[in-house]
């Protein structure tokens, strides 16, 4: 039950979170380039990474890792995003959006475990 | 008060994903994460077709929209998860498997994104038929 709350905790703020940070990010740049969502999911590699490390008591991680870093990175809009790229014609951006935010994912996750691990 | 309906998808959003990753995870007990896959793909189908039918045929105001798509949809689907999942296939020298878990992600999302918005247009000439049906039967009885 304590798993249900803070799973549904960490939704809920991650949620909100996500909505506010990509929505920031990208009025900040008027470029077809999605870096509000570009951002939130590598931000929330990083701090899933560096938890995973962390190997903190169980409920912290499913509040922290499963419920808002979850929540606050998303791959449904990433995917729509970049399928929107590609039925405007924009080939080379959405193939840049797809390959940076996969690779750039992957090396601040590790970064974050690494950071994790030594602090 | 856009935000709290964000939140409120997000809250189902996160517990169906931990459901469904979870039960999907424990009934594969495989190193692929067939969990996060899943719901990664059925996430992008929903969220392509909810925003373009939402678009073309549904007047629903926006807050329901924001609800369900960025909140409950953009929660139920995670990155984080699989980028930190790559990098678990990767330090235990999966490389085969990691390659796979990102073409498979990557193609398989865009593939079903692309089905979403399909789907969604079809509906809406459907209607549009429908509408035009309704339209032309209408004339004819008041010519009757």
């Amino acid at each position: 039950m304590n798993i249900f709350w803070a799973v549904a905790a960490g939704g809920f703020l991650g949620a909100i979170c996500r909505f506010v940070v990509s929505n920031f990010i990208q009025s900040k740049h008027k470029k077809p380039f999605p870096f509000g969502t570009f951002a939130v999911n590598l931000i929330g590699s990083f701090f899933l990474g560096f938890l995973f490390a962390k190997h903190v008591n169980p409920l912290l991680f499913f509040f922290v890792g499963t419920g808002f870093m979850g929540a606050f990175t998303t791959f449904s809009t990433f995917e729509l995003e970049s399928m929107e790229l590609i039925r405007n014609r924009k080939f080379l951006i959405s193939l840049s959006y797809l390959l940076l935010s996969t690779i750039l994912g992957v090396i601040l996750a590790f970064l974050g475990y690494w950071v994790g691990k030594t602090l | 008060m856009n935000y709290l309906f964000v939140g409120i998808g997000g809250i189902f959003g996160a517990l169906a994903r931990c459901y469904l990753s979870t039960s999907i995870h424990e009934s594969t007990l495989s190193s692929f994460p067939f969990g996060t896959l899943c719901v990664n793909l059925i996430g992008s189908f929903l969220l392509s077709f909810i925003a373009y039918a939402s678009l073309l045929s549904w007047n629903l105001p926006r807050k329901y929209i924001l609800a369900v798509n960025t909140g409950f949809i953009g929660s139920f689907t995670t990155f984080s998860a699989f980028s930190l999942e790559l990098v678990n296939l990767i330090i235990n020298n999966n490389f085969d498997l990691a390659i796979i878990y990102v073409s498979v992600s990557l193609i398989g999302g865009l593939g079903l994104s692309w089905l979403g918005i399909k789907t969604a247009y079809t509906f809406y000439q459907q209607e549009q038929k429908k509408g035009d049906q309704r339209q032309s039967l209408g004339e004819a009885t008041q010519e009757n």
